[in-house]
């Protein structure tokens, strides 16, 4: 039964994959922007525009240009960026594990600080704490990533000079490295004072990426672990004689986590949404960062990479989701 | 009158409306040409602070322009994407959702087959790809906004127009003899109306930020006209040169943003039966 759902589900990721595609290809024909004119000097001949166009297959007629393309994408070749003149396959291999890095750091700085926040309001339901923690959430709701991380700028710019404003790490101990994952290599291999200073650099985007999900969780879990400590479980382990905290956890939060983890899975997607500009705001070597001067550039193989990736990306975190939501329903996953 | 006793939704509004007034005025309230530069007078701080001079209350940016003047100014752009592109999102969006929601069978199978294949899209991947095809500026940005966030108000519109269609008023109409469009255009909106407007205004706070964004990273309106967007890309710059140069501005678009955000979330908390739960 749940295998045949993810097999469903991936053969219609497939089909999405397949269509966006399609849109990528004919709308990045469509558009007005030459790429060819943008690479080349003022001056050039005719016959020079020509060569590059043939250079990268911009000559061929759209069909036959749409076959090659396909093609290659089926062989794991995305073609060439027209304006780092390397193989875009490349490209994004080198720039996607500092995005998978940060989100993932990100989603976890979210769901325990959100948690965190949403336990301790819980605690202090009926109390000024609680209407003090719905009043700052309220606002915090309504404030996305672009302006977090631009606070966090100001702040640690500004008044508390300590953290790097820019980067993913101090070039100077970029080295050494057998993997894009800097991060995660460098605590594998004990190089912590590396690893420390990976996560100065990561601090404000993580931030900046994490708030805004942190406030969602926050007023949905709250909701839920409420309604939950009025249920009659809660009411016979109270008289059993639990703390107020051991009830929260043990007993109101199992029962409460549900929406809130298929939520956070939805949210999720928006995360990897704000990378791109989180890591155009911090300089952050990743996909997000690549995807603006994509666009700025018309590096058009460049583009369609990326949309294609993005979009991969996003049918792997609903089957994600659906696998999570699934595992937690012992029903189905019996079935 | 409920509106006026929440005071969420009058400080909110209130805001709002001095920021229109302010947009509409700007020439005759901005102390100093917004585009004016002067080297001499470049990177002065705040009033307030150690060498600041008379006439520039917030400042000057790094090519001297008065930091206050080009936040005024900047209200012009980020308002007019805000009512422009969410109006138009929610008039499309409406009118569509309307119409699924009233005719139903056919017209609803297609508009909400559509709505669901736009929104397994993620917005992030189709404004890369809208603005990438349709070049930067303004309308741009207005476009993108459109493009992307009528979905919003066609899956609202829609489901409040089935459930108000089931009610009595509206078979009193039909039996009355009313034709679709009387019944659709001046039974059943007015009754939609009060959902739209909370989801309008959310819809404009998100408008502002996302004009903001491509401001920041120079897709949207040319680099001669001032925005918030544009000047917190140039304070980002010189941030500890000047700081202000980036705080002004962030200081104007947060507001707007939690101010747009607060004025929809009570507007649809005192308006709306449905998200009130």
């Amino acid at each position: 039964m749940l295998l045949a759902v993810i097999a469903n589900r991936a053969a219609m990721a497939l089909v999405t994959l397949a269509g966006v595609a399609v849109v990528v290809f004919i709308l990045l024909r469509v558009v007005p922007g030459d790429p060819v004119a943008m690479m080349i000097s003022p001056g050039a001949s005719a016959a020079d525009i020509a060569a590059l166009k043939a250079h990268y297959g911009l000559d061929a007629p759209l069909l036959v240009q749409f076959g090659i393309w396909t093609k290659g994408i089926v062989e794991g070749d995305f073609g060439t960026s027209i304006t780092l003149h390397r193989h875009v396959t490349s490209v994004l291999a080198d720039r996607l594990p500092a995005t998978i890095e940060l989100a993932v750091m990100a989603l976890f700085v979210a769901v325990t600080l959100g948690g965190g926040i949403a336990i301790v309001g819980t605690l202090l339901r009926r109390t000024p704490g609680e209407a003090v923690i719905d009043g700052l959430n309220s606002v915090m709701l309504a404030v996305p990533d672009f302006i977090w991380a631009l606070a966090l700028v100001l702040l640690f710019a500004v008044a508390l000079p300590v953290l790097p404003l820019t980067g993913q790490i101090d070039p100077a101990l970029a080295e050494g490295f057998s993997t894009r994952f800097y991060l995660t290599e460098s605590v594998l291999t004990g190089r912590f004072a590396v690893a420390g200073n990976i996560l100065s650099h990561m601090i404000m985007p993580t931030l900046a990426l994490a708030l805004p999900l942190a406030a969602v969780i926050v007023r949905l879990l709250k909701q839920s672990l409420k309604e939950a400590m009025l249920q009659d479980y809660v009411l016979l382990a109270r008289i059993k004689g639990f703390g107020e905290l051991r009830l929260v956890l043990q007993e109101a939060l199992r029962n409460a986590i549900g929406p809130t983890l298929a939520l956070t899975g939805v949210q999720f997607t928006f995360l990897i949404g704000g990378t791109v500009i989180v890591e155009r705001i911090f300089a952050y070597p990743g996909i997000g960062n690549l995807a603006i001067d994509a666009i700025i550039n018309r590096d058009f193989p460049l583009i369609q990479g990326l949309v294609l990736l993005f979009g991969l990306i996003f049918i792997l975190i609903n089957i994600g989701i659906d696998l999570t939501v699934a595992a937690l329903k012992p029903r189905l996953r019996h079935a | 009158m409920r509106l006026i006793s929440d005071p969420k939704v009058v400080v909110a509004g209130g805001f709002i409306l001095f920021l229109i007034v302010v947009a509409i005025f700007a020439p005759l309230i901005a102390p100093q040409d917004p585009l004016a530069q002067n080297l001499l007078t470049a990177t002065l701080p705040p009033i307030g602070f150690p060498d600041a001079e008379p006439g520039f209350l917030l400042g000057t940016d790094g090519l001297g322009r008065d930091v206050l003047s080009r936040v005024i100014f900047g209200s012009r752009v980020s308002l007019t994407v805000a009512f422009v592109a969410a109006g138009l999102a929610c008039l499309i969006g409406s009118i569509l959702g309307l119409l699924a929601g009233y005719l139903g069978t056919f017209a609803d199978t297609v508009i909400s087959r559509l709505v669901d294949v736009w929104m397994a899209f993620p917005p992030v991947l189709l404004s890369i790809l809208l603005i990438a095809v349709i070049g930067t500026g303004l309308h741009s940005v207005i476009i993108a906004i459109v493009v992307i966030d009528w979905t919003r108000f066609c899956r609202v519109v829609r489901t409040e127009t089935m459930s108000q269609a089931q009610m009595d008023y509206v078979t009193a109409a039909q039996a009355v003899g009313f034709s679709r469009p009387a019944i659709l255009f001046r039974e059943i909106l007015p009754n939609v109306v009060p959902v739209l407007i909370a989801l309008l205004t959310l819809e404009m706070g998100i408008a502002v930020v996302v004009e903001a964004i491509l401001s920041f990273v120079g897709l949207s309106v040319s680099s001669d006209t001032p925005t918030w967007g544009g000047m917190i890309a140039e304070g980002r710059q010189i941030v500890h040169e000047g700081w202000w140069v980036l705080a002004a501005p962030l200081a104007a678009l947060f507001a707007t943003v939690v101010a747009f955000n607060q004025l929809g979330d009570g507007l649809a908390r005192s308006l709306d039966p449905v998200l009130r739960r």
